[in-house]
C-alpha cells in the first residue's frame, strides 16, 4: 500500500461553504431538461402495462396520423439498429433489448417509441399506440421463482436462476474448485447457542429528485454524437454509446450537466440513452427524452431486495464461532450494468466488524417479472450490515447481554489491522472499540437504558437499537471493476496563475467543486477562489470512471493530488530558473513562490506561471507550460465504519412508530470538509431510516408496482425525523495521501438495523424477537394485538 | 390556444397557450425560467413551488390559464438585484442543499413559511416544508438554513 506524507492542514478540514451553491440557490443550475438544441425533437416511450406477456400486435395507426409526429418505432425496428444491451459484470445474461421484442418481462418495459415536435404531443401519440398481449405466468416471489414457478422468464435460464448458488467464505477456494465445510460445521457443532432467522431486506425505489433525462445530438456533418444525460458516470456512458452506435470513442462526447441526485440508480447505462442516440443518428436531429416520475418508478433501477437466511453460532460468553448466510437476491427481469455484482458485496462484507473464525455464505440471484435492480446507496453493504447486525442483536437478546458488550467481545481488534477477513477482504484500518465508546458516551447509553426502562414501567413501548457497520469504499482497484478502478485528474496552471483542474469523478450533489478546490488550494498555497474544478464532460475531462462507491475523495481526489505534485515540481523548476535558486529550495507560500531563507526573492505565483508560458529564456531541457495529469489506481479499498444508536417508541393504540433519537458516530478517516461530510451522513441516515420505517416497493401477484408514485411510495419528509446527533472518530486509511476513506453511503448502513432492533426491543416485552422491515403501523399493531407479524 | 397575461417576476408576460399547459411548463418552456423544476407528476414533491400572488403554490398543479392575471414569483425573481434573499443566503451558509434539484422549490416554500411565521420553531419548520421532498440532505441542514434565514430577516415580503 502506498503511504504518503500527510497534507498540511489549512483549508483541508475546514467547513468551507460550497461554491456550487450560488448558482443552485438562484435557479441558475443547468440540468438536462433545461438544455435546448435548435431543431430538437421530443421522444416518448410506450411502455407495457402488464408484467409478462407475448406481444401479439402493436397498432400505431392512430399515433401516426397525429400532426407533428415525426416517427414511430417498435422494438423490432429498434433492434435493427441497436444490439441487445451489454452488462458490466462477468455473469451470463439473457438478451435485453432496449425496446422489447416479442416478449415483455416487467410492467414498464418499453415496447415502442414516438418522436414528435412537442413533449405533450409525443406523450399523446405514445398513449394512442395500442398494444395487444398474450399474458404469460407472472413470476413475483423469488423463492417460488427458483423452482421455476409459476413459469420461466428467460428460456436459457432454467428455474429463473440468474446466478446459481455461488459459495464464499471459509474453506472455499477462490475458483470454487474446492469447498471445505469442516471449519463451519465444527463452529456450529461446538456452539452453545445458535440463532437462525430468515430476514427480508426489501425492495426500494431510489427516487433521485431529478428523474432521468437524455438529449442526444448526432451532427452528420462532423459525424459526432453529443449526449447529455443525467448520469453518474459520463465516461462510461461515452464508451457504451460509442460501442453500441458503431462509433469510435473519439466521435462521442458525453456530458453530465447539473445532475439532480443519483444514489446509484444513475450508474447504469440505460435503454433510453441508447435509444435516443440511435434515433438521433438515424434522423440526424437532436432528440430529447425526459422521464416522468411515474415512468421513473418502473423504468429506473430499484435497489436492495434480498432475502437472507442467517444462522449465527456462539458460546454462552458471547464469542461468535460461526456464521452462515444463505442469500437470495430478487434482481427483477434483467441484468443491468452492475446488477449481478451488488449482492456479491453483501457476501464480501458478511462478517461486518467481527472476528468470526468460520463463515459460509451462498448467493443465488433470481429473475422475477419486476423492474431490474442495481446499485442503490450502499449497494450490497447495507444488506450485509442488516443481516449480521440483526443476528448479533438477536444473539445479545438470547444471551441477555448488552448489545454493545456483545459487539465489543467480537470486534476485530485495533492491533489486527490490516485484517484479512474470511470473505477475502483486507480491512485497511480500524479502531472499532474506540468508536463504540464514543458512541455510547455520545448517546448516554446507560441513561437511555434507564429512560427506556422507566417508560416501560409506564406501559409505553420504547426500545433502543445499536448497530455497528463497516463499509467497503473507495472502489476500487481495476481487478474489482470491469470499467477500470482508477480515476483521472489533470491540473493546469493558467497563464494568469489561476488553476483549472479536471476530474473524472462526476459529482451530483457531493460538492467536489469545493472539496477538490480546498485540496489544490492547500497544495499550491493559493487562494481557494483561484482554483476551478471542472467535471462531467468528456470533451473537457480527458478520462474518468465516475462517481459511485464512495470513491470520489479516496480515488479521484488522490488522482488530482498526484497530478498537482507533477505540476508543482515543474513550476518549482521554472521558479528555480527565474529566482536563480536550487529547485529544492523553492517554497510555495501564501500565493507567492520564493526561496527558502531569502524572502526578498519571492515572486507572485502568477508571475512564475506567466514565465512558464513565455519562457524567455527557456531553461535548458524544459518544455513550456504547466499542465499535467495523473491516473490513480488504489492498491486497496478503504473500510470506513461507525456506530448508530436509536431510540424509538411505538404507539400502543395505533402501532405507529416514532423515531425519538438517532445518534451516529462515523469514522471516515480524515475529512476534507466536515460540513459536506455531515450532509452526506444526514442524507444516508434519511435513506436508511426511510427503508426501516416507511419506504417499500410493493408488487402485487400480477407484477404491478402498487407503490408507483409519490402518492403510494412513502418518501421521507422533514417531519419524519428527529434532529440527528452526529460525532466522529478519525482513523486514517493508509491507502491514500489524505487518509480519507469515503462517506457517501455510510449513513444507510447502521441506521436501518439499529432502528429495526429498536422496534424489536420496544416489542420485546411481548416476546418479539424479529420483525421484518418496513415498520408499517398496521404490522406493529397486529403484533401488539397478539397477531402475527 | 388561449391568451394569457401573467406577471412573472414583476414583468407582464403575454402568450397564447394550450388550455392544458401547466404553469410550470409555461414558466420553463415559454419563458425559459428553468429554475423551477419538475420532480413528480402527482403534486407531492414540491420541486415546482413558486409564489402565486405571494403564496406558495405547486406550479405543476395549476394550468397557465388559471394563473391568468396573477403575479408569479419564481426562484429567479427572488434576488432580482443579485443580492441573495435571506432564505437563499441561509441555504448557502448552512449547506442546505446538495444536488440542488429540490432547492428552488424548497426555498420558495421556506419564503412563504417565514412570511406566515417569521420565527418558527423546529417542529413548525419541519411541518412547514413537509410538502417538499429532498432526497439528499435528510432535511437537517435545510432546517438549519431556515433557522438562519429567520434570524436574518427571512420573513420579509417578496413583491
Amino acid at each position: 500500500m502506498a503511504t504518503a506524507t500527510p497534507v498540511l492542514p489549512k483549508l483541508i478540514g475546514e467547513r468551507i461553504k460550497r461554491r456550487e451553491d450560488p448558482r443552485l440557490i438562484q435557479g441558475l443550475g443547468t440540468y438536462v431538461d433545461d438544455i435546448k438544441v435548435t431543431g430538437m425533437l421530443h421522444l416518448a416511450f410506450k411502455r407495457c402495462d402488464i408484467a409478462h406477456g407475448k406481444i401479439t400486435k402493436i397498432d400505431t395507426s392512430a399515433a401516426e396520423k397525429m400532426d407533428g409526429v415525426e416517427a414511430i418505432y417498435t422494438g423490432a425496428d429498434i433492434a435493427k439498429v441497436l444490439a441487445p444491451m451489454p452488462i458490466g459484470t462477468p455473469f451470463p445474461s439473457p438478451p435485453h433489448h432496449a425496446v422489447a421484442v416479442d416478449v415483455v418481462r416487467y410492467a414498464g418495459e418499453p415496447v415502442a417509441v414516438v418522436v414528435a415536435s412537442d413533449r405533450y404531443l409525443a406523450r399523446d401519440a405514445a398513449d394512442a399506440i395500442v398494444v395487444s398481449y398474450d399474458p404469460l405466468p407472472v413470476v413475483v416471489d423469488p423463492e417460488k421463482a427458483m423452482e421455476g414457478k409459476p413459469g420461466v422468464i428467460h428460456k436459457d435460464f432454467p428455474n429463473n436462476l440468474a446466478v446459481a448458488l455461488v459459495p464464499s467464505g471459509t474453506g472455499v477456494a477462490p475458483d470454487f474448485s474446492k469447498i471445505d465445510n469442516t471449519a463451519v460445521d465444527k463452529a456450529f457443532a461446538d456452539a452453545e447457542v445458535v440463532i437462525s432467522q430468515r430476514m427480508v431486506n426489501h425492495r426500494l425505489v431510489p427516487n433521485a429528485m431529478e428523474p432521468r433525462g437524455v438529449l442526444a445530438h448526432w451532427e452528420p456533418g462532423k459525424e459526432t454524437m453529443t449526449i447529455w444525460s443525467s448520469t453518474q458516470n459520463p465516461h462510461i456512458l461515452k464508451t457504451m454509446i460509442a460501442a453500441m452506435n458503431g462509433l469510435g470513442q473519439h466521435q462521442v462526447r458525453a456530458i453530465a450537466p447539473e445532475v439532480g441526485g443519483g444514489f446509484g440508480a444513475k450508474i447504469n447505462i440505460y435503454a433510453e440513452e441508447y435509444v435516443c442516440s440511435v434515433i438521433s443518428k438515424k434522423l440526424g436531429m437532436p432528440i430529447k427524452w425526459i422521464e416522468d416520475r411515474s415512468e421513473a418508478f418502473v423504468a429506473t433501477t430499484h435497489g436492495r431486495d434480498i432475502i437472507g437466511y442467517v444462522d449465527i453460532a456462539a458460546r454462552k460468553d458471547g464469542k461468535v464461532l460461526g456464521l452462515k448466510m444463505r442469500l437470495i437476491a430478487d434482481i427483477g427481469a434483467y441484468n443491468m450494468l452492475l446488477t449481478a455484482a451488488i449482492p456479491t458485496l453483501t457476501m464480501l462484507m458478511a462478517n461486518g466488524t467481527y472476528d468470526i473464525p468460520a463463515i459460509r455464505t451462498t448467493l443465488t440471484e433470481v429473475f422475477t417479472n419486476k423492474t431490474p435492480t442495481d446499485a442503490y446507496r450502499g449497494a450490497g453493504r447495507p444488506e450485509a450490515t442488516y443481516f449480521v447486525e440483526r443476528a448479533m442483536d438477536m444473539l445479545a437478546r438470547e444471551l441477555k447481554m448488552d448489545p454493545a458488550e456483545l459487539r465489543r467481545r467480537n470486534f476485530i481488534k485495533s492491533n489486527q489491522f490490516p485484517y484479512q477477513t474470511q470473505m477475502g477482504a483486507v480491512y485497511d484500518s480500524g479502531d472499532y472499540e474506540k468508536t463504540l465508546d464514543v458512541a455510547l458516551k455520545a448517546a448516554n447509553w446507560t441513561g437511555l437504558i434507564a429512560e427506556r426502562d422507566k417508560a416501560r414501567k409506564e406501559g409505553r413501548l420504547v426500545g433502543l437499537g445499536l448497530a455497528f457497520y463497516v463499509e467497503v469504499c473507495g472502489l476500487g482497484p481495476s481487478s474489482s471493476l470491469p470499467t477500470g478502478g482508477w480515476e483521472h485528474g489533470q491540473v493546469t496552471i493558467e497563464r494568469d496563475g489561476r488553476i483549472t483542474a479536471t476530474t473524472g469523478a462526476s459529482p451530483h450533489g457531493q460538492g467536489n467543486e469545493t472539496t477538490f478546490a480546498q485540496m489544490l488550494a492547500d497544495q499550491f498555497s493559493v487562494p481557494f477562489e483561484h482554483v476551478t474544478i471542472l467535471h462531467g464532460d468528456t470533451g473537457i475531462v480527458k478520462q474518468g470512471i465516475g462517481t459511485f462507491g464512495s470513491r470520489s475523495q479516496a480515488v479521484a481526489g488522490t488522482a488530482l493530488h498526484l497530478a498537482g505534485v507533477k505540476v508543482k515540481k515543474k513550476m518549482a523548476q521554472f521558479a528555480a530558473a527565474m529566482l536563480e535558486a536550487s529547485e529544492d529550495d523553492i517554497v510555495f507560500e501564501d500565493g507567492m513562490v520564493g526561496v527558502k531563507g531569502a524572502p526578498a526573492k519571492s515572486k507572485p505565483f502568477a508571475a512564475i506561471a506567466g514565465y512558464a508560458y513565455v519562457p524567455v529564456p527557456l531553461p535548458q531541457g524544459m518544455e513550456p507550460g504547466l499542465s499535467d495529469e495523473a491516473f490513480f489506481e488504489p492498491a486497496n479499498n478503504t473500510y470506513p465504519f461507525g456506530c448508530h444508536i436509536s431510540m424509538l417508541e411505538i404507539d400502543r393504540e395505533t402501532g405507529e412508530p416514532t423515531l425519538l433519537k438517532l445518534i451516529a458516530v462515523d469514522d471516515a478517516g480524515n475529512l476534507i470538509n466536515p460540513l459536506i461530510v455531515e450532509g452526506q451522513i444526514h442524507g444516508g441516515l434519511a435513506q436508511g431510516i426511510g427503508q426501516a420505517m416507511i419506504e417499500e416497493a410493493v408488487y402485487n401477484d400480477e407484477g404491478q408496482l402498487m407503490t408507483g408514485s409519490f402518492m403510494d411510495y412513502a418518501m421521507p419528509r422533514a417531519s419524519d425525523f428527529p434532529r440527528f446527533e452526529l460525532s466522529a472518530t478519525v482513523t486514517p486509511t493508509p491507502c491514500n495521501p489524505f487518509g480519507a476513506k469515503g462517506v457517501g453511503e455510510a449513513g444507510t448502513l447502521g441506521s436501518t438495523p439499529c432502528i429495526v432492533s429498536a422496534a424489536v426491543d420496544a416489542l420485546s416485552p411481548l416476546g418479539v424477537k424479529h420483525i421484518d422491515m418496513m415498520l408499517r403501523p398496521e404490522k406493529l399493531w397486529r403484533i401488539i394485538q397478539g397477531g402475527r407479524a | 390556444m388561449i391568451p394569457v397575461a401573467i406577471t412573472v417576476n414583476g414583468k407582464v408576460r403575454k402568450a397564447h397557450v394550450e388550455p392544458r399547459t401547466l404553469l410550470v411548463h409555461f414558466l420553463r418552456e415559454h419563458l425559459n425560467l428553468t429554475g423551477t423544476h419538475v420532480g413528480c407528476d402527482t403534486s407531492q414533491c414540491g420541486a415546482c413551488t413558486v409564489l402565486v400572488d405571494g403564496k406558495s403554490a405547486k406550479s405543476c398543479t395549476i394550468f397557465a390559464v388559471q394563473a391568468d392575471g396573477s403575479s408569479v414569483t419564481t426562484i429567479e425573481g427572488l434576488a432580482p438585484e443579485g443580492k441573495l434573499h435571506p432564505v437563499q443566503q441561509g441555504f448557502w451558509e448552512e449547506h442546505g442543499l446538495q444536488c440542488g434539484y429540490c432547492t428552488p422549490g424548497m426555498i420558495m416554500s421556506a419564503v412563504n413559511l417565514l412570511q406566515d411565521n417569521p420565527s418558527p420553531n423546529e417542529k413548525q419548520i419541519r411541518d412547514g416544508i413537509s410538502g417538499n421532498f429532498c432526497r439528499c440532505t435528510g432535511y437537517q441542514h435545510i432546517v438549519n438554513a431556515i433557522q438562519h434565514a429567520a434570524k436574518h430577516g427571512g420573513g420579509k415580503a417578496v413583491r
